[in-house]
């Protein structure tokens, strides 16, 4: 195709990602390196029979014009990335010089804003991936087995959880381990302790996300995983059966192996979906016990009032070059296959 | 392929039915409860004294003198005015699905007929944009559209997210042009048309199957998205799922939770049609990039 044509075809879909893509982020950038105005104070004398007093009081129109003439703020460099609420690398430091064993110094760390946010992305990233992977492929195995007449029904069964609205999903699971819901009732009757819920302890505040996780993502990895077993050649598995391989070696030597492309996609799309963790939290009403980086740079943008765009900047380029060094092997990998087929 | 090993019952065999059984009860069971519970009153679905009222109903029949109640609804529908949410989501995902899929298909055709290496980096690009988190998007646009005074209305979300979709409309469409063979419109082109004919008489009378599967992503993403509409758009052209969201905070404290459950209930239902009737085209839109890839 001729350079002009590319460029008119292109086009639409080019200025739209650069201006509504590309340019946000350079704008999260530039305000990542400005902060809110300080209040403008006013220092006043007011003397009476016994001296002067001096007092300080906000000049609330002049911090507003200030506001309206540079609504960016004033700059103010790294700061933002290396404060408290961000990297805070003086807290870090203070921590690792003062505490003892690693333990305390997890605990300091975790009472990080960023790095409790950071920590619990991570986990649930690398929690809910490789299961989502390995109980996907499980079932598809299971429903590849089924007799036709059911497969149908049983993957339209299966949609439903992964195309429902996250925020919609995560609430009906919520409404149902309230400890008024059925399963937050069943959980306390089986453990004997009235007064168990799930929503008051962080750790099953965890496992909570994380089970809506999977049975979020899962349906995705089995449905991909599906489709793939309907290519695995007929004749391999045969031989394999002739060679006397159980059922169990010829999903390991044969299928699996059959699947690892597929594999290396439904990874990279978990990861991806995995990293940006955000709905449930809200939904769950979790931000007590777990926050994610998402969450952070929403709840930045919510300050009632005075939202913080310096903060929620700073919070989001840092996700961004997450999600850049997430995405680094692929780039390679694509990046070789396509120099490969270009020679 | 039927063996007689294939027949017998293995444990493997046993195992692996028994998980696919689970599976599908815990994919449905929590629709079915909500939609069941949802013509409840609260002291049924949020029952404290046993689990069995929300199945029979004891204090909805004591409240409304019957078995299943539709105040949920009427107070999500008509007290909160939940139409009007709903209304601004026809408009927003409607737009986002055409113009997302317009531009998608010009640009997904362009890249998938140019064999250049500039394309390949387009697609890099695209790549990454489709991985970034929403939220850190939005972040970047909100001050801008303070400025330009163009926050909280339709057509600036309608614009972001047309933006936030093209990544995977391209990627999307660019495989299914692939598909396409080359040989049609070079043919056409041969015979004296434009490139641009050849896309408007050849390509697009064949491109229906692949725009209609990736029709049904962009209108989930649309549909689905909360970060940018509970972030762009003001209380009054709030979309539903924001809605929802802001319910929680009023509703809760009245104590009208079923208001909340309705309205989930109500959004959950178009999403249940549509898996109805395009279940086919969803599942070969999901491994489309994966199979061919």
């Amino acid at each position: 195709m001729k350079n002009r044509t590319f460029f008119w075809f292109i086009l639409p879909t080019l200025s739209a990602m650069l201006l509504f893509i590309a340019l946000p982020i350079a704008s999260v950038f530039v305000q990542s390196l400005h902060i809110e105005h300080e209040q403008v104070l006013v220092v006043s004398e007011s003397c009476g029979p016994f001296g002067c007093r001096e007092t300080t009081s906000v000049d609330t129109e002049a911090t507003e014009a200030l506001r309206e003439e540079r609504p960016l703020g004033r700059f103010n460099g790294l700061s933002t990335y290396t404060n408290r609420a961000h990297l805070a690398f003086a807290e870090v430091g203070e921590a690792w010089r003062t505490t003892e064993s690693f333990g305390d110094f997890f605990d300091r760390i975790y009472n990080l804003r960023f790095y409790r946010a950071l920590i619990f992305t991570l986990t649930y990233t690398a929690v809910v991936t490789p299961l989502v992977i390995a109980l996907g492929l499980a079932i598809a195995i299971g429903v590849n087995n089924l007799p036709r007449m059911i497969k149908g029904p049983a993957i339209f069964v299966s949609l439903l959880p992964f195309l429902v609205t996250p925020l919609v999903g995560s609430l009906i699971l919520f409404w149902m381990v309230d400890s008024d819901g059925i399963l937050g009732a069943t959980l306390q009757w089986l453990t004997g302790d009235p007064t168990l819920s799930l929503k008051a302890s962080a750790t099953l505040t965890w496992i909570m996300l994380m089970v809506y996780g999977i049975w979020h993502t899962l349906p995705f990895s089995f449905i991909t995983f599906y489709a793939g077993l309907q290519t695995v050649p007929e004749d391999t598995l045969e031989a394999a059966m002739i060679d006397g391989a159980t059922r169990w070696q010829r999903v390991r030597h044969v299928v699996v192996p059959h699947l690892m492309p597929l594999m290396a996609f439904v990874t990279l799309m978990l990861l991806m979906d995995n990293f940006r963790v955000f709905e449930p939290i809200i939904s769950f009403q979790a931000q007590a016990h777990a926050t994610s980086l998402s969450i952070i740079i929403y709840n930045d943008l919510r300050e009632s009032g005075n939202p913080l765009y310096g903060s929620a900047a700073a919070t989001s380029m840092m996700t961004i070059a997450g999600v850049v060094v997430l995405l680094t092997p692929v780039l390679i990998r694509t990046w070789r296959d396509f120099s490969r087929k270009a020679h | 392929m039927t063996t007689l090993a294939d027949n017998r019952i293995t444990t493997l065999k046993i195992v692996s039915f028994a998980l696919v059984a689970l599976w599908l009860i815990i994919a449905a069971f929590p629709f079915l409860w909500t939609l069941w519970g949802s013509f409840k009153v609260q002291a049924d679905f949020f029952s404290k004294a046993n689990w069995q009222n929300a199945l029979s109903g004891t204090n909805t029949i004591r409240e409304t003198g019957s078995a299943f109640t539709g105040q949920g609804y009427y107070g999500a529908w008509v007290q909160e005015e939940f139409w009007r949410a709903a209304l601004n989501t026809c408009i927003v995902v409607f737009f986002t699905v055409v113009i997302s899929l317009t531009f998608g298909t010009l640009g997904g055709y362009a890249l998938a007929r140019s064999g250049k290496r500039y394309a390949f980096w387009l697609l890099m690009a695209a790549l990454v944009f489709r991985a970034m988190p929403h939220i850190t998007l939005v972040s970047g646009y909100l001050l801008p559209f303070f400025e330009w005074n163009v926050w909280g209305i339709l057509p600036t979300t309608i614009i972001v997210l047309v933006a936030i979709n093209q990544p995977f409309t391209l990627w999307m469409l660019h495989s299914f042009f692939l598909n396409i063979p080359k040989d049609m419109d070079e043919s056409a082109m041969v015979d004296g048309c434009t490139r641009f004919q050849a896309f408007r008489h050849v390509i697009i009378p064949v491109m229906w199957p692949g725009v209609i599967t990736t029709g049904l992503f962009s209108f989930l993403l649309a549909y689905n998205d909360f970060a940018v509409t509970a972030m762009l758009l003001s209380t009054q052209n709030e979309t539903i799922i924001p809605a929802i969201n802001s319910f929680l905070g009023s509703t809760q404290v009245e104590g009208n939770v079923m208001f909340a459950v309705a309205a989930v209930v109500s959004a959950t239902a178009p999403l249940f049609v549509l898996i109805l009737f395009f279940q086919r085209q969803i599942v070969s839109g999901l491994t489309a990039g994966a199979v061919k890839g």
